[in-house]
């Protein structure tokens, strides 16, 4: 297999884009990313996208994407993974270039959530978890991440102040990203006294719902050189699935998914995770953020929780995560989210995240997320 | 939601009806065709026992438009006596009565109904087992 690399990146700002359709918006992306690597056609794209139909009456965005990018009878893939749709379109984009069939692969990720009602995009992000099983019940996705938190609390001791951290941590980078949806700065005493949703969840320990597109350039590692730009070498890629509903697993404080993706590319690209320099992991929700440490590896079990409140997962803490500002501050299109980590990696290895770039940051991981856990992809990039 | 889509449920929804992988002994809700543990492809089909306990809940404040009505609620992850876990809403006890561990048993009650001709869904809801 062909080592690959990403050459080109792009995204737009996130938020309720009424004025703008799905194609749109992900056409915007996609030709940020194109002009950043500097091709105007593609061999082959992969499409993430989890719920189009429900969030925007259209379904083959396959070919919807490939139409409206103007390129012509190519391969096009639409991906769908749930809230992993993104990431996953970025792995098979690496898996396609890494086998030698095709040379310069997009792999986007769009979602366009806010043209139906609140109510009806819940009903829309529950199929991610199992309809028949838990939905039927009335549970909610933020339903499903609180019965983590209370079991996570009842088994470590993480406290509802440690839960507010992660929220407040990630706002606070959002702030000094452009392209966040939510880039205002909030406190530890707003979050714990904001809506509750699903307790101990409140609304700022939720990510939004999202407009929102991103796209990378995947090229041969070998072709970098024949580009403008500094490529960035993707080194490992992991992806696991586990039970679609959450009370068949046996651990109700851990994610397996998560680490047994991490695993995989761990062990591909012969790194750990005290070899990262930062991360970008799935916070949909607070709670999430915390579990996905640990189930990385960057924290002991248990340990999540005070190292977010100690500062530790901060911009210039032991191991930063998010300094996009994560689901959280930069939002939450499900379908691009993946896509997205994979921006800012890029950015912040080139040294291009301004004020809120990581110093010498020369490898990184991004962990994206299905469901409550039924999926994960996790993949890690290195600086060429 | 399509009628045969919730009748074909009937026997898990009205009895419980759960099934034991032959090979393992491992226990499943609803049944399945392969037991995740051994791959084994031959069950015995049970109807559970209605008692279990609570492995963790939460209170759900913010529904979906199908549950808007009924908001709040609280909702746990069940473990029953027979092995299976499940999902279900805890009913007839106030929501700061609700801890991991307290037992419970299973009634049969209306989940929700689709406006004023459409289906309505039955299922189990958990209720404090008074010991
Ligand atoms: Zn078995």
């Amino acid at each position: 297999m062909r080592d690959v690399a990403v050459i080109g990146v792009g995204m737009q700002k996130w938020g309720e884009l009424w004025a703008k359709s799905t194609r749109d918006i992900f056409v915007e992306s996609a030709l940020l990313a194109m002009d950043d690597a500097g091709v105007d056609t593609l061999g082959a794209m992969y499409v993430g996208s989890m719920a189009p139909g429900l969030f925007a009456d259209q379904e083959h965005l396959g070919s919807v994407m490939a139409d409206y990018l103007g390129q012509k009878l190519i391969p096009s893939t639409r991906v769908e993974s749930a809230c992993a749709s993104g990431g996953l379109a970025f792995r098979l984009a690496c898996m396609d270039v890494a086998s030698g069939m095709h040379d310069v692969v997009l792999a986007g990720g769009v979602e366009k959530m806010t043209d139906i009602g609140g109510g009806d995009a819940t009903h829309a992000l529950a199929s991610a978890a199992d309809m028949k099983w838990e939905a039927v019940h009335g549970v909610t996705f933020p339903g499903l991440y609180a019965m983590m938190a209370v079991a996570h609390m009842a088994k470590y001791g993480t406290t509802r102040e440690q839960l507010a951290h992660v929220a407040v941590k990630n706002h606070y980078n959002g702030s000094m990203n452009s392209r966040a949806q939510f880039p205002m700065k909030i406190t530890v005493e707003g979050v714990i006294n904001s809506v509750k949703v699903a307790d101990p969840l409140n609304i700022l320990d939720c990510s939004p719902i999202t407009d929102g597109a991103a796209a990378a350039i995947v090229v041969p590692a070998d072709m970098v050189k024949d580009f403008k730009k500094a490529g960035v070498k993707v080194i490992g890629t992991g992806h696991a699935t586990d039970t679609i509903a959450l009370h068949d697993r046996e651990d109700l404080t851990t994610l397996a998914a998560v680490s047994a993706s991490a695993e995989q590319a761990y062990k591909m690209s012969g790194k750990g995770p005290r070899d990262l320099d930062f991360v970008e992991v799935h916070d949909c929700f607070t709670i999430a953020e915390i579990i996905v440490s640990e189930s990385l590896g960057l924290f002991e079990r248990g340990k999540g929780g005070p190292a977010a409140e100690a500062g530790d997962t901060g911009l210039e803490g032991r191991t930063p995560i998010n300094p996009s500002g994560g689901l959280k501050s930069k939002g939450h299109p499900v379908g691009a989210t993946g896509v997205a980590q994979i921006v800012e990696i890029t950015e912040q290895l080139r040294g291009e995240a301004g004020k809120r770039q990581i110093k010498n940051a020369r490898v990184a991981l991004a962990q994206n997320m299905g469901g409550s856990g039924g999926s994960s992809v996790v993949h890690i990039l290195e600086v060429m | 939601m399509p009628p045969a889509r919730s009748w074909r449920t009937y026997p898990q929804g009205y009895m419980l009806e759960a099934a034991r992988c032959k090979k393992c002994g491992k226990t499943f809700f609803p049944p399945r065709l392969v037991c995740n543990k051994c791959q084994g492809r031959e069950f015995e089909r049970f109807n559970m026992q209605r008692t279990g306990k609570v492995v963790t809940h939460t209170v759900i404040r913010t529904p979906s438009d199908e549950f808007s009505g009924e908001a709040p609620f609280a909702v746990g992850v069940i473990e029953m006596d027979d092995g299976p876990r499940l999902t279900s809403q805890i009913v007839d006890v106030s929501f700061d009565e609700v801890k991991i561990g307290m037992p419970v048993k299973l009634e049969f009650r209306r989940l929700s109904s689709e406006g004023d001709a459409g289906i309505i869904n039955y299922g189990h809801k958990a209720v404090p087992a008074r010991t």
